[in-house]
């Protein structure tokens, strides 16, 4: 059940974007498009559930032994930037068509806040191994979420005729602004 | 020397990271909810943008191409090691405060930025005048934004009351879609009034 909550929480309630700030360049980057915001989300899930699990793994098995807690932020983003580069020459490997799919989006994810803010925040709040795992799951998903919903706001933007200094960026925020009060409907929601 | 300050000009105004390169925007609308918060995520992320911008100056000839990002990151996840362990010990407040975006200036792209696109082509003394004026030219967006999000928010400016009673405190500026609302407001006005004064327009 705590489980259930913990998902729930991270992609509702605790959403990346619109209470926590984390991941906006890409958010605002990628989301011109539906398809191309899709293609960005399920590549964050992918490299969060992952790096949740590589960096839960670092940190317990590795750092806390040894009593080098303080060196956690060069180890996370050490292992996150070696993993996005592993996973993407295991894609095109593996699987040319969804390499093409995700294209320049999986060496950017290095940067994207929310994959190093998960890892620290799993660190931070103590959870085992499952919950760090779920915690990581339900913050991608509501990255992913975010996202492809704020792509289909924009797609519809683009044909309005909007005054010349909002264009952009200014407009997409003020946009992203009105959707985080409506996320903000779903705070108080679940107490974990 | 004109140079130089040239560099740093570009940094504050015409090349603003936030407003004009639209990067570094996670810490931007998180820690301006007030004056002191922007101001402390500001300096701390120039300290670490001039620390990381000249040792990946000194570094570029050493640097091979290829790993260059990894060795990058970790220039800067170093710098913000420090950072992160001096405030902790001197400012403790304020760390609290911004807690998991202390962690998170790794990822600021502000820093990738620079040390890619100046620091790893460019010589020690104008790298570090654009470390510095990035860094001041962000710091100025999340002082500004702190302010106007202070005073509408809680009525307050650095803690002091300028607000009469009466007035309306408007609990959304504090909260996330004020910080979207301000910045995209703030952004719209500073293209229409300074970057349009830029002699030549180059934006992304």
């Amino acid at each position: 059940m705590r489980l259930i909550l913990l998902l729930l929480a991270g992609i509702f309630v605790n959403n990346y974007i619109f209470s926590q700030f984390l991941g906006i360049c890409p958010f605002l980057g990628v989301s011109k498009k539906v398809e191309t915001a899709a293609g960005m989300g399920i590549a964050v899930i992918f490299v969060i559930v992952l790096a949740c699990a590589a960096t839960w793994l670092i940190y317990n098995l590795i750092l806390v032994p040894l009593g080098l807690e303080y060196l956690y932020n060069i180890a996370f983003i050490l292992v996150i930037a070696a993993l996005v580069q592993f996973i993407e020459m295991f894609i095109k490997k593996s699987s040319p068509s969804l390499y093409q799919a995700l294209g320049v989006y999986l060496p950017l994810i290095t940067t994207n806040c929310a994959v190093l803010g998960c890892a620290v925040t799993n660190m931070q709040n103590g959870y085992n191994f499952i919950e760090a795992i779920v915690n990581g799951i339900g913050g991608a998903g509501g990255f992913a979420f975010a996202i492809v919903l704020f792509a289909g706001i924009r797609e519809r933007i683009a044909y309005n005729d909007i005054p010349k200094p909002f264009d952009g960026f200014p407009l997409a925020l003020i946009g992203a602004g009105l959707m985080s009060v409506s996320f903000l409907g779903f705070s108080g929601l679940i107490k974990l | 020397m004109s140079k130089n300050l040239k560099v740093l000009r570009d940094g504050i105004l015409f090349d603003n990271p936030v407003l004009i390169q639209v990067v570094g925007m996670c810490a931007t609308l998180a820690t301006s909810t007030s004056i002191i918060n922007g101001l402390g995520m500001g300096l701390s992320t120039t300290a670490v943008l001039v620390g990381s911008n000249v040792v990946i100056s000194l570094l570029r000839k050493f640097i091979p191409d290829t790993v260059r990002i990894p060795c990058f990151i970790v220039v800067i996840a170093s710098f913000v090691t420090i950072v992160q362990l001096l405030l902790q010990a001197y400012l403790p407040a304020i760390n609290d405060a911004l807690g998991l975006f202390i962690p998170l200036i790794v990822v600021n792209c502000i820093i990738l930025a620079r040390a890619e696109g100046f620091a790893s082509k460019n010589g020690i003394v104008p790298s570090f005048f654009d470390g510095l004026g990035n860094g001041l030219g962000f710091t100025m967006v999340l002082a500004i934004m702190g302010a106007i999000r202070e005073l509408l928010g809680s009525g307050t400016i650095l803690g002091m009351t300028i607000m009469p009673e009466a007035f309306p405190k408007t609990l959304l500026m504090i909260m996330a879609p004020g910080a979207f609302f301000t910045l995209g407001i703030f952004m719209a006005i500073f293209k229409h009034c300074i970057a349009s004064k830029k002699p030549v327009e180059e934006e992304e």
